[in-house]
């Protein structure tokens, strides 16, 4: 697909799990091949404890954003290599 | 860095307004739904492929009854079932429209049976996604055609028993047995492997429908955590180990490549043409007719009734096609039982100056009764000052109302002195137009040689019209 491109500070690839989305279904944290995501002991608004990036692992490989049902609950920002 | 960004596609709404409440931005789906995954890999593919602008969603009744909330295209929401047709009907409308029936397993392998196999087996140039959760979710995990055997649901309490509900349907085995489909899939969403191939049949179904290749269909097994009582994952998993083995995954059918690319042509029929195709153009030949006389002209909301063999149908057909020749519009509808002869009928027709919309006529201000059982029908229906001509030679009663204008003939008698007793309808149709004047009664001169099938009988028939005129010349304010 053509993702959109931006520029971000960061050298690594990351993802972002929208908190106030998150319905806590475990499903990315299952399936992400790196298990750098993890359940919060917090509740967000809708009542769930949501899930969060560990903050580092991240390959940006979009495992994550495909087996999460909710439409933007998760934010995958893949590293472009430069030709 | 540089980073591609993978986020909701742009083919759903920001905000889901149509939604309504406080959490706008997440779906009404539970936690680790399939529905959520397909509709993202169906609003990226829509987004990709650009065609989001000329898209039409039809949702089913089922969970995804609330698809519109979420996919920023047309949408339509059909009956339960009846995806297939409503998207039939669209496209073929508008062929340049990408149209999408979504549906449940409830709505198309049990309520919409007959609608998905139809438009399958016509080849609609349609996308059928067909999400299988081997129940009816929405209304609390009912037993739905695909259960699985042995499967407890709130219907099957002790699980499905063959015996008692038969064997699970294979609604993509089945399709791709026909003909006219040219890609069969099923695939399901239990991990980011079978999520991706998902992805791509997703987009397979699309670019067929965009390259105007024909009937589409992608069965997709999809998780209910909820209706299974599993966590997410686990609901997976149960699908792995149990609707696995009775749904295999893989493409059933696939003549994509050898499909010939549909053509759509567009074709307009003049008035002539339509005319002949339905035989009515012999009917006798339109009439100019003066502006005053169409806006003056009195709307006829006619019901005729009478015995099966009275003539009853062919009465309203005669008078439509003299209103036809002035330049009135008509409409005719029978209404009879199973029964060619001895039953009861009656037809409605509406003669108007202006364009009709229903043709039923529930409030006729004319009702020709030709036997008793009819005006006791229809009598309470008819309008105040409305016209009332009753058959006097079978009506034995007179009519209650006292607010209707009332005409008594001795209908089958005079006809029968013809020599004719079925020619009752036409001295009523004499009779009725001498005693209005809405139209000169000759024109059923011109009509009747060209309706009547029977050429030996025109002539008494024509008789039988003079007869009912001068009846109600020579009985004029007598009734």
């Amino acid at each position: 697909m053509p993702d959109d491109v931006i520029e971000i500070a960061q050298d690594v690839p990351s993802l972002e799990v929208v908190s106030h989305l998150c319905k806590g279904c475990a499903l990315c944290i299952t399936h992400c091949p790196q298990r750098c995501i993890s359940f919060t002991e917090k509740f967000n608004e809708l009542g769930y404890k949501y899930a969060a990036y560990d903050g580092a692992g991240c390959t940006g490989c979009g495992v994550c954003f495909y087996v999460c049902p909710e439409p933007g609950a998760i934010i995958v920002y893949k590293k472009v290599r430069e030709r | 860095m540089k980073a591609a960004v993978l986020k909701k596609p742009s083919a759903f709404y920001d905000k889901f307004e149509r939604k309504g409440g406080a959490h706008q931005e997440t779906t009404h789906y539970c936690p680790g739904c399939g529905h959520g995954n397909l509709h993202k890999l169906i609003a990226e593919a829509l987004t990709d492929f650009n065609v989001a602008d000329r898209t039409i969603l039809i949702s089913p009744v089922g969970c995804s009854v609330f698809a519109y909330y979420y996919l920023n295209v047309g949408n339509v929401q059909a009956a339960h079932g009846r995806a297939p047709a409503v998207a039939t009907g669209l496209k073929r409308a508008n062929p340049n429209s990408i149209v999408i029936s979504y549906q449940g397993d409830g709505d198309l392998a049990a309520i919409g049976t007959a609608e998905i196999l139809h438009a399958a087996n016509r080849g609609e140039n349609i996308s059928v996604f067909f999400v299988n959760n081997a129940i009816y979710g929405m209304t609390g995990s009912q037993m739905a055609p695909t259960t699985l055997v042995g499967q407890k649901t709130t219907t099957t309490p002790y699980g499905r028993k063959v015996s008692n509900e038969g064997f699970p349907i294979r609604m993509a085995e089945i399709i791709s047995t026909l003909e006219a489909p040219v890609y069969v899939e099923r695939t399901a969403l239990i991990d980011f492997k079978s999520i991706s191939r998902t992805k791509r049949a997703v987009r397979k179904v699309l670019q067929n429908q965009i390259e105007n290749r024909g009937f589409s269909f992608l069965e997709i097994l999809s998780p209910c955590p909820t209706g299974w009582k599993l966590s997410a994952p686990d609901a997976q998993q149960w699908i792995r180990d149990y609707m696995l083995p009775v749904f295999p995954t893989e493409v059933f059918k696939d003549t994509t490549k050898d499909a010939e690319t549909l053509q759509y042509s567009h074709r307009e029929y003049t008035d002539g043409e339509v005319l002949d195709v339905l035989g009515l153009s012999e009917l006798g030949e339109r009439k100019e007719v003066t502006k005053e006389f169409l806006d003056n002209f009195p709307v006829q909301n006619m019901k005729i009734a009478g015995f099966g063999g009275q003539g009853v149908l062919s009465a309203g057909v005669v008078i439509a096609a003299c209103g036809m020749n002035e330049n009135l519009d008509v409409t005719w509808i029978p209404s009879y039982g199973p029964e060619m002869r001895g039953g009861t009928a009656n037809c409605s027709v509406i003669i108007s100056n202006k364009r009709i919309g229903s043709p039923l006529t529930t409030k006729p201000n004319v009702l020709i009764a030709m036997n008793g059982p009819s005006l006791d029908a229809f009598e309470d229906d008819v309008v105040p000052n409305g016209l009332v001509i009753i058959n006097s030679s079978i009506v034995e009663r007179r009519v209650k109302r006292k607010d209707v204008v009332t005409l008594y003939i001795p209908l089958t008698e005079i006809a029968s002195n013809l020599g004719l007793t079925a020619a009752a309808n036409m001295v009523c149709l004499g009779a009725y137009l001498e005693f209005t004047g809405i139209m000169d009664y000759k024109l059923l001169f011109d009509v009747i040689p060209k309706t009547i099938k029977r050429k030996n009988m025109i002539e008494t028939n024509i008789k039988a019209v003079e007869a009912g005129v001068q009846y109600v010349r020579e009985n004029a304010g007598k009734n």
